[in-house]
């Protein structure tokens, strides 16, 4: 919201410097997020009077101008400008002037004739059109054009005639304070903050006869929307522009100025806070004015020139047959004031906020109006900015006011009291304001302090308790006045949980395990199930959707975090990254069978990469070794050939316990292309909670052996569909204790092997506990486990 | 005859010194001392003389010899330590690497760099005794909304666009949940953080994303003030960004706190003065704190004669954007591992 300095100083006499006033706004609440001064802009412009126009010598599109720019001799300007005559006052920018844009302005010659500067147009001053009446969008600006009361002389600075001189503040009040959406609000503040006097003065004016019930009856249905509705009737309207000074109000505070009627209404919402809004009388259809919902379907245009398409939640101001305004949001195009209207009807009303907001949202139309009535108005507001609005009407002389004001309130009339309890307050805020102090500034912020009892004043809604209250004092004591102490307490036994520390090991050692850490939306594509090929009764496509999604691409909530993943490597190899080696340690949400009900939000370990020449057995190696370093129990490794995302021949499943706690492999050469890469990916799938249930019990010390290992090589032929794990197995239980490690060294398919076998050559270390192991030991343990092979197909390879 | 030995002997001393200084090798000075001391050498040559000296000179002659011996061996100790310093110094002068040359690289992953941040943040608040809580992201309105004072259509949602599933069920817009969810479990004192993923309706641009993480914190206790809340942020700045950070708070406006505040913190780039980085304002928001709303306290059955409390939340990209000089959040999301490589 835009405050115009010289506006607010009608209210209180604050005087400091802009920078000052924004700084100490902002500690008291009042966030003041900076300011504009045109007139530090536009330099050297000032106000000529055109004595006399002649031809150029040598153009016929340009003229010379003789300018008297109150200086003994007058200048001359050339112009192409069409729009002036002979004792016009126009905007002349001097030489060495700046204009709004930048732009600088320097005597030039033109066409063989010298011009001492330029005359300027609306926009040459930062201006629009509204900001002064009867100007044009394009010619010069013609300042005694006869719409409004210019009075500037020759000479005078632009800036000071135009009233471009003042600051204008700009702030962002918080939602529970809307009678801040004003200037009276805001000085209100200022003159607490700055400690100085702050005053309204009282609206008065006068009426012209008549009464307001011989031309209009208002009956409001539903009391709870419309909590109190006035009204007035102003006749002998003389439509005209605004003058000068309110022109250049509305302009400073970023609204157009349209006609006295409608500028008076902005002016007052501006001022006081609350939203006007002004009917053509003769459009009221049969002079009543119905406060009622909208019938289901009911369609009107709404001043914007759009039709509206109306429910039965919608509150409108109707008249006998149609509606004339959408509640608190927007009048009717229907009943706009227009250049003939010469009676028209003043609202002033009170409306619910919820209501207005619900509105607002589902029409998509927010206003100035909207924005302040859904943040709760004060009914009280209401009479007095009907009072200021008339007292207008009557400064302007644009019309005269009917005796007489309707008004339907319902609203109820509760005085608000809070205990005045100033020890509570500065034991709460830890603060040592003396209670004169805390008086004051409740005072200046319109409270009554009587009895050791706070009475609030109406518009202040916020207010409801001694909290409140201690906030108001803490902001004006002033927050930084407020001394930092670090709280004593109880010694607590805080830190990590057993979870939360596994979770940062799991970190650790997928990091250590050459992994990058990534983070990816928690919200993905539907289509995501269909890359990575699940079948379409999968559980995991029962997905949660969300209602109000960003788009298509964000609108489920993943329960898999493989696409994640795939899409993050896809990423990185367009951008032609040689390798990425990444992890997420991802929530994933499964969807409750009863919607009623929050989903099951579930950590996954998923990690994946491509390049460096990384394979199958670079994936195990990573997920062996984060098992090891999480102590994770004994796991198997069995073949997965039924997950639609991997490779059938080039997956496995992690087995504990019988367990599955998680898969891993090369990702479908299908699902690759899914997601452009026509390259192998590798990807593994560990529900952090199986990984945690799978914790072996914390290790103990055994002690070291006491009698040497020995090594013996073990090269075995055996048939290729022959897995290592089962011929490992099988060697563990042949070889019985004795067996300490058993590693393979070496595998080998080709020429040197029968067709359809393969060998496999395995280092055993043997040691015993209880003696060095002889050669004959050895031969033993050998032979047993040569003789158990042989019989299960699995020979010595000779 | 036995002058002539003495003379052989001193001859053998005398040219022992010279013949020394000329060895370049290990190989030379070995087959010197064998030359000189060895079975057939020459002190082995001139004693073996010995027996045809009367018995009565061969003691002083016997001294004689064992001297030389005892000199020679001296010199050759001392020439051979020489000899070896000699040859390590040519030896390591000859194993001299480039040491310009990359390293043999242990490939080792990074935390992503919110997560840095994130851990931070944690471990000073753990180790001043707090806990971590959590929450679920997907949330009911109750907890995101209702329970912290902020109704259906209050204007206070506006400024927190939400994703909704159900009317009822929602992405959180805030960790604020947590703050209720923590009071129904626990009974004061309470001290938590809960930092965790919030989510907004925002187009995704520059500075916005619909996802980003809050960190929150609650403490709730006997006398708990206005200026412990001022303390606590103090502490946590301090700790996280250096000791020389000062720490401002002015008033804001939240349902679920009165009074309310804005916490910033002094610009670290310039410590206040003012630059480029802080927008001249010397000054950086980093979240929103306050006393805890009453009607909150009292919502979850916590006596507000006997406890009152602060709360504080922080957007955690806001510190890592800031912390390492990244001008688009997007970068965070996009996971391009040469970014993520080089932090």
């Amino acid at each position: 919201m835009n405050v115009p300095y010289r506006w607010l100083r009608e209210y209180t006499d604050v005087n400091v410097e802009p920078k000052k006033f924004a700084h100490e706004m902002n500690m008291t609440g009042t966030e003041t997020t900076g300011f504009t001064r045109v007139a530090d802009t536009i330099k050297n412009v000032v106000v000529g009077l055109i004595e006399k126009i002649e031809s150029h010598p040598n153009a016929d599109k340009l003229v010379v101008c003789s300018v008297n720019i109150g200086k003994s001799e007058n200048i001359r300007i050339v112009t192409a400008a069409k729009n002036m005559k002979e004792g016009d006052l126009v905007p002349v920018a001097l030489d060495g002037s700046v204009l709004a844009s930048g732009k600088e302005i320097r005597t030039g010659d033109l066409r063989g004739v010298t011009s001492y500067g330029m005359f300027c147009s609306v926009e040459e001053l930062g201006l629009s059109v509204n900001d002064f009446p009867g100007s044009v969008a394009d010619g010069l600006l013609i300042l005694n054009n006869g719409a409004c009361d210019f009075n500037g002389a020759p000479g005078d600075d632009i800036c000071k005639a135009l009233s471009l001189d003042d600051t204008v503040f700009i702030v962002d009040i918080v939602t529970n304070r809307p009678d801040c959406l004003s200037i009276i609000g805001v000085a209100r503040e200022a003159a607490c903050t700055f400690r100085r006097p702050f005053a309204v003065k009282k609206p008065s004016y006068t009426t012209g006869g008549g009464n307001v019930s011989d031309y209009l009856s208002v009956s409001v249905e539903d009391s709870q929307l419309c909590p109190r509705y006035m009204a007035r009737v102003v006749k002998d309207i003389k439509i005209a522009p605004s003058p000068l000074w309110l022109v250049e109000k509305l302009r400073d505070c970023g609204v157009r100025a349209i006609n006295n009627i409608v500028d008076i209404t902005n002016y007052v919402m501006l001022e006081y806070g609350q939203p006007m809004h002004a009917f053509d009388y003769e459009c009221v259809g049969g002079g009543k004015i119905t406060v009622r919902r909208a019938a289901e379907g009911e369609k009107m245009n709404t001043l914007d020139g759009q039709e509206r398409s109306l429910d039965s939640d919608t509150l409108v101001i109707a008249d006998a047959v149609k509606p004339i305004a959408v509640a608190g949001v927007m009048g009717g195009e229907n009943s706009e004031i227009k250049p003939e209207t010469t009676t028209i009807v003043f609202e002033s009303a009170n409306f619910f906020a919820p209501s207005v907001r619900k509105t607002s949202k589902k029409l998509g139309l927010r206003t100035e109006s909207s924005a302040r009535f859904e943040k709760g108005l004060d009914p009280l507001l209401a009479k007095e900015a009907l009072d200021r609005a008339c007292e207008l009407i009557c400064m302007l002389g644009a019309g005269t006011v009917v005796d007489g004001t309707v008004d339907i309130n319902n609203a109820p009339s509760v005085i608000k009291t809070v205990p005045f309890e100033y020890d509570w307050i500065n034991a709460y805020l830890n603060i040592t304001a003396s209670k004169e102090e805390m008086t004051d500034i409740l005072e200046r912020l319109g409270m009554k302090v009587e009895n050791g009892v706070i009475t609030v004043p109406s518009f202040r809604s916020d207010i409801e308790n001694k909290y409140d209250i201690a906030e108001e004092i803490a902001k004006f004591y002033g927050y930084d006045r407020i001394e930092p102490l670090f709280f004593k307490a109880d010694v607590k036994s805080g830190g990590y949980t057993k979870e939360q520390k596994f979770e940062i090991r799991l970190g650790e050692a997928l990091r250590a395990a050459g992994l990058d850490e990534i983070m990816t939306y928690s919200f993905v594509s539907p289509k995501g199930f269909d890359k990575i090929r699940l079948a379409q009764d999968a559980p995991e496509r029962n997905a949660l959707k969300i209602k109000n999604p960003l788009g298509e691409d964000t609108s489920i909530m993943r329960t898999t975090a493989l696409p994640s993943m795939l899409e993050v490597l896809a990423r990185n190899y367009n951008f032609r990254n040689p390798s990425a080696y990444l992890y997420e340690i991802a929530t994933v949400y499964i969807k409750n069978a009863d919607e009623t009900k929050l989903p099951d939000e579930k950590k996954v370990i998923c990690a994946g990469f491509y390049g460096e020449k990384g394979d199958f057995y670079t994936m195990k190696g990573i997920v062996e070794s984060v098992l090891t370093a999480m102590n994770t129990k004994e796991c198997e490794f069995v073949a997965c050939t039924d997950n639609p995302s991997y490779h059938p021949g080039r997956a496995a499943k992690i087995v504990a316990d019988g367990k599955t706690i998680g898969v891993f492999g090369q990702i479908h050469p299908l699902a690759a292309k899914n997601y452009g890469i026509n390259d192998e990916l590798y990807a593994a799938e560990i529900p952090f909670d199986a990984l945690f249930e799978a914790t072996a019990p914390e290790k103990t010390f055994t002690p070291l052996p006491k009698f040497p290992a020995v090594t013996r090589d073990l090269a075995l032929i055996c048939k290729d569909e022959t897995t290592s794990g089962e011929i490992e197995k099988k060697i563990r239980a042949l070889a019985g204790p004795c067996l300490e490690k058993i590693e393979i060294f070496d595998v080998y398919k080709g020429a040197q092997v029968a067709f359809g076998h393969k060998s496999i050559a395995y280092a055993l270390v043997l040691r015993s506990d209880e003696k060095t192991l002889g050669e004959s030991d050895i031969e033993t343990i050998m032979t047993n486990i040569i003789n158990g092979l042989e019989k299960d197909g699995i020979s010595l390879r000779r | 005859m036995e002058l002539n030995i003495k003379e052989q002997l001193e001859q053998i001393r005398a040219t022992a010194k010279d013949r020394l200084a000329q060895i370049g090798s290990s190989e030379e000075l070995e087959n010197l001392k064998v030359k000189l001391l060895g079975k057939k050498g020459e002190l082995t040559n001139v004693l073996s003389q010995m027996g045809k000296l009367p018995p009565e000179m061969r003691p002083a002659v016997g001294q004689a010899a064992n001297e030389v011996r005892s000199f020679i061996e001296e010199k050759i100790k001392t020439a051979k330590q020489q000899l070896e310093e000699r040859e390590l110094l040519r030896k390591l002068e000859n194993e001299k690497l480039d040491v310009t040359l990359p390293g043999k690289a242990h490939r080792t992953g990074k935390k992503h760099p919110c997560s840095v941040v994130l851990d931070e943040v944690k471990d000073a608040f753990i180790s001043m005794g707090f806990t971590v809580a959590s929450g679920p992201e997907v949330e009911y309105d109750y907890y995101n909304f209702e329970a912290l004072n902020i109704p259906k259509y209050h204007p206070a949602r506006d400024t927190q666009d939400t994703f909704y599933f159900t009317d009822d069920i929602l992405l959180r817009t805030q960790t604020s949940s947590v703050q209720i969810r923590t009071m129904e479990k626990i009974k004061p004192p309470i001290r938590v953080i809960a930092p965790g993923r919030v989510y907004r309706i925002d187009e995704v641009d520059a500075t916005h994303s619909p996802i980003f993480h809050q960190i929150e914190g609650l403490v709730v206790d006997k006398g708990i003030t206005m200026s412990h809340l001022k303390g606590s942020l103090d502490i946590i700045a301090k700790k996280l960004f250096g000791e020389s950070i000062k720490t401002r708070i002015r008033p804001d406006y939240f349902p679920f706190t009165e009074p309310s505040a804005e916490i910033s913190i002094s610009c670290f780039k310039c410590g206040g003065e003012g630059c480029k980085f802080c927008k001249g304002e010397g000054w950086i928001e980093i979240g929103g704190a306050g006393m805890v709303n009453p009607k909150v306290l009292e919502l979850l059955g916590i006596d507000t004669n006997e406890y009152s409390g602060f709360a504080f939340g922080m957007g955690l990209e806001r510190l890592v954007l800031r912390r390492y000089n990244i001008d688009d959040i997007r970068m965070l999301f996009e996971n391009d591992v040469r970014f993520l490589e080089s932090l």
